[in-house]
């Protein structure tokens, strides 16, 4: 079946709906949104916790309930949703191929294409983890699908490895549910998830959260029957004679998310090794041209209401792209750089001929306090913000005004760092 | 009662049954886990190997060049990826240059084509990712690789059409001889036959022993692998050795028929037979020693990592045949490397023991399969024929494990048969849902969801791989 569409979004959680709207409200007609669930939502569909949309909408909202918003101006539009409906490959020219029962296979050609595919969680298979490799070692993303949507309980005692937030979520969710969560391990000095959930989600029901501790082995025939944790060095090894057993059932691995780029990578996108997402423009447009990115398939999120702020430029970007093939051509992108304690910057690349202001959005790589942001552009300071706190878990953002980048030329570096 | 009944449904046996089952005779395969392929066969090193590693005139050396020779035919009739890619054995010193010598003069007493030994410059534009320390390699154009527990459960549904029978969760645990016959007695109820044939594995020198005969042992040796994501699967195109040593043939680097990289063994005997875990050391050693063959073969690009059991024959060799201690017992025990390579070699022997057995030497079925038809692999069709696909069954147009491109119509073939999957990992080996890059994350629970459903079973009832393996309990509050 060969369709004809302006622009086609590949993903229709959060990050697919906003910018599909937000490209919709710019005038592009025929939008298609791609999504391989049942239903729209993406992720938040099994983030029943509340704490979403306090910044977008100003109010606590579940995900559910935040994804829900999105999917009714959705359905207000003649925008084309299709699921249960999975894209195999995008060609050269932004052709999108993909698959579902009713249709079989689709081949959709369109002028524009917005990647919203999301992040996947790493498994166990990716660490070195020994021992035997019974059933009760899942991800906490598949422990929440199954409380949540399946209903099920995925075990009783359960050990946390990874303190990130989806970590954090489920060790509460678990204890709600009668589960014993006996303790969160987390192997760097200090957790990788929002602050907010560390209070909410260990502090107030007495979970044990064991820093620069991480699981080396995991013991039981069929089913998981305890793990051995143990105590790691600065280069994150564990220290023999730290060995400990604890008795558990369920082992929920909170590791590390990783943007699912497969797609992108046998496209040709090029991805930033750090963030394992594509490098972008500050419009969002990935190194091939046409195709756009945003949320967590462009760099791991920590708040939802960002993922719909940068999909709604990646949609701006498709929408000017859409209107104008040319838009871009007179753009001169200069790269961002990252200086000390910064692991990363998105977008890479800014246009000087902006025509607003450009927010950058960056990480840290460690924990400082009372410390300063300092934005420098060609080694001159252009702007020094202090924060009390900076940690890797919360993605931070310094605006580069407009008036700014008009000054800089094509060799100009714009670069961020942390100063103590 | 059947005429015969065969312990153990890995490669061995399931390659045995099929066999067997072209005869005008009755055979049960009994099976103590939930599946074909759950011993050593679904843990190994997937390669078919050319024979020069066997010492001459021993049955290893034999069945091994044999079944190196039948390999590619069986596995076109059983629709099983096979890859005949060759096999280079490095050498980095002088004295492993000598060693390589002494490799192949035994390869060619023991009948193996196509072997040369390749200078360093040669081998590197051969195979560019090598340690350019390496000095000379044993190139054996004979040898291949082939996915050993596919190559089972092809065999074990060809025996199946034919007529065998399966019992699995079926462990023995005694066997009596009475009114000319063996009364086996197993955790799925009493099985009587004619003859039996021992292919229990890591357990077949116990299963000997129940029929009173102890000739030989049995030590079990671990090996522990990682398998690399097929970002990386190019790295070579040839299996990579290094030299053998006293415990095995030593840490090899392939490329697997799917396109994934394998590292390892180790090889460290074991007390517990049933020991399958993986251990630190046993990873990093496989790290250390992968990189010394192949640099760039790094864990960072694992995707997993496992341990298989193999079954060491003291005598160091296999042990094929009928038992003196007990004449209605046809050993085919002590299954470790060269097993793979050897299994339609094996099978063909344990046919011919069997039939020489037998009171009255059966006939062959006037009709019967030694193929099976190919299985769906939608990830390899063409638009055209997905479209034609899905148009004749709509379940071929979800995909259920994104990572390996696998539908829920392969998924439920997966399920259907005699001898399909019942369990989670069961439906992993069939169809490989689950054994990409998230590992089962994204699929797991539909897959476990679609064998509820194919099985009529509560969700809470699907294991990962049988026995106590439970996935989820009780529904929430």
């Amino acid at each position: 079946m060969e369709l004809r569409y302006d622009l086609a979004v590949i993903g229709g959680g959060p990050a697919g709906m906003a910018a599909a709207l937000r490209a919709r409200e710019r005038g592009v007609e025929r939008i298609i949104i791609l999504e391989r669930a049942e239903k729209l939502g993406g992720i938040l569909e099994q983030c029943i916790h509340t704490g979403f949309g306090l910044h977008y909408f100003g109010e606590e909202l579940s995900g559910p309930e935040y994804a829900g918003r999105f999917i009714k101006e959705v359905e207000k539009t003649d925008i084309d949703v299709r699921t249960d409906t999975m894209v195999l490959s995008i060609g050269e020219d932004n052709t999108v191929t993909a698959v579902n029962k009713k249709d079989g296979v689709l081949k959709i050609h369109a002028t524009a294409v917005i990647l919203a595919m999301g992040c996947r969680e790493r498994p166990r298979g990716a660490l070195q983890m020994a021992g035997t490799r019974p059933s009760g070692v899942m991800t906490a993303g598949t422990a929440q699908k199954y409380v949540n949507i399946d209903g099920y309980m995925p075990g009783h005692k359960v050990v946390i490895l990874g303190s990130g937030d989806i970590g954090l979520i489920m060790a509460r969710r678990m204890t709600l549910e009668g589960a014993e969560v006996k303790m969160v391990c987390e192997i760097m000095p200090y957790s990788g998830g929002l602050t907010r959930n560390i209070v909410q989600c260990l502090n107030d029901f007495g979970i044990p959260l064991h820093l620069s501790t991480t699981v080396v082995s995991t013991h039981g025939r069929d089913r998981l029957e305890g793990v051995t944790i143990a105590k790691v060095d600065e280069r994150m090894q564990p220290i023999p004679g730290t060995e400990e057993y604890v008795e558990c059932d369920t082992l929920m691995l909170s590791v590390g998310l990783i943007p699912e780029n497969e797609l992108s990578v046998a496209a040709g996108v090029e991805l930033d090794r750090v963030t394992r997402g594509a490098v972008v423009t500050e419009m969002r447009e990935t190194t091939k041209s046409g195709v756009f990115a945003c949320g967590n398939v462009l760099q791991v999120h920590d708040l939802v209401d960002f993922v719909t702020m940068e999909a709604q430029t990646a949609g701006e970007g498709a929408a000017a792209y859409i209107r104008d093939r040319s838009a871009f051509d007179g753009a001169e992108y200069i790269f961002t750089k990252t200086g000390p304690g910064v692991r990363y910057i998105v977008p890479q690349k800014v246009n000087i001929h902006a025509p607003e202001d450009v927010k950058l959005f960056f990480r840290v790589g460690a924990i400082y306090k009372n410390a300063r942001v300092v934005v420098k552009a060609d080694g001159e300071r252009i702007s020094d913000k202090k924060h009390v706190r900076l940690t890797p878990g919360e993605m931070e953002n310094v605006t580069i005004k407009r008036d700014t980048l008009k000054h800089l030329s094509p060799d100009s570096i714009l670069s961020v760092e942390v100063e103590e | 009662m059947y005429d015969a009944a065969i312990i153990g449904a890995g490669v061995t046996g399931a390659m045995t049954a099929r066999a067997l089952s072209k005869y005008d005779v009755s055979v049960v395969l009994i099976e103590k886990e939930n599946d074909v392929a759950m011993g050593a066969t679904k843990a190994n090193s997937a390669i078919c190997h050319a024979g020069f590693d066997a010492a001459t005139g021993t049955l290893k050396a034999k069945l091994n060049v044999r079944g190196c020779e039948m390999m590619a035919g069986v596995c076109r009739e059983l629709n099983v990826p096979y890859k005949n890619n060759g096999s280079l054995v490095l050498a980095f010193t002088d004295e492993e240059v000598e060693t390589l010598g002494t490799l192949y003069d035994r390869g060619v007493a023991n009948g193996v084509k196509g072997m040369r030994i390749v200078e360093r410059d040669e081998l590197l534009k051969m195979e560019p990712n090598l340690n350019p320390e390496v000095k000379a390699a044993l190139l054996a154009e004979t040898a291949g690789i082939v996915c050993p527990y596919e190559l089972t459960i092809a065999a074990a549904e060809c025996a199946a059409s034919n007529g065998v029978e399966f019992l699995r969760n079926a462990e023995v645990g005694s066997v009596e001889y009475k009114d000319g016959r063996y009364f086996i007695g197993t955790s799925a109820g009493t099985v009587e036959a004619k003859l039996v044939i021992n292919a229990a594995g890591v357990h077949a020198a116990e299963v000997a022993r129940m029929m009173g005969d102890d000739s030989f042992e049995i030590i079990p040796r671990k090996g522990e692998y990682f398998v690399l994501d097929r970002n990386v699967g190019g790295l070579v195109s040839r299996v990579i050795f290094q030299c053998p040593t006293v415990m095995g043939k030593g840490i090899l680097v392939t490329p697997t028929v799917d396109g994934n990289l394998l590292i390892g063994p180790t090889s460290l005997d074991v007390p517990d037979c049933e020991d399958v875990s993986t251990t630190w050391e046993g990873l990093e050693d496989v790290k250390r020693l992968a990189a010394k063959s192949v640099p760039a073969a790094s864990s960072r690009d694992a995707i997993t990592s496992f341990s298989g059991v193999r079954a060491h024959g003291v005598s160091g060799d296999f042990v094929i045949g009928r038992s003196s201690a007990c004449p209605g017992l046809i050993n085919a025990a002590c299954i470790e490397s060269p097993g793979l390579s050897a299994a339609p070699a094996i099978a063909e022997a344990v046919e011919q023991i069997f039939l020489d057995a037998c009171e009255v030497r059966p006939a062959l079925k006037e009709k019967y399969e030694t193929g099976r038809p190919a299985p769906v692999r939608f990830r390899h069709l063409t638009d055209e024929q997905r479209e034609e696909l899905i148009a004749r069954d709509p379940a071929y147009g979800r995909i259920v494990c994104r990572c390996e491109m696998v539908t829920e119509g392969e998924i439920r073939d997966a399920i259907t048969g005699p001898t399909g999957a019942r369990d989670v990992d069961g439906v992993k080996r069939r169809t490989r849902a689950g054994m990409g890059r998230c590992q089962g994350g994204f699929c797991g629970s539909k897959v476990l969801e679609i064998l509820a459903q194919e099985l009529k079973l509560p969700d809470n009832a699907i294991t990962k791989f049988g026995r106590d393996s439970k996935i989820i309990y009780e529904r929430t509050k």
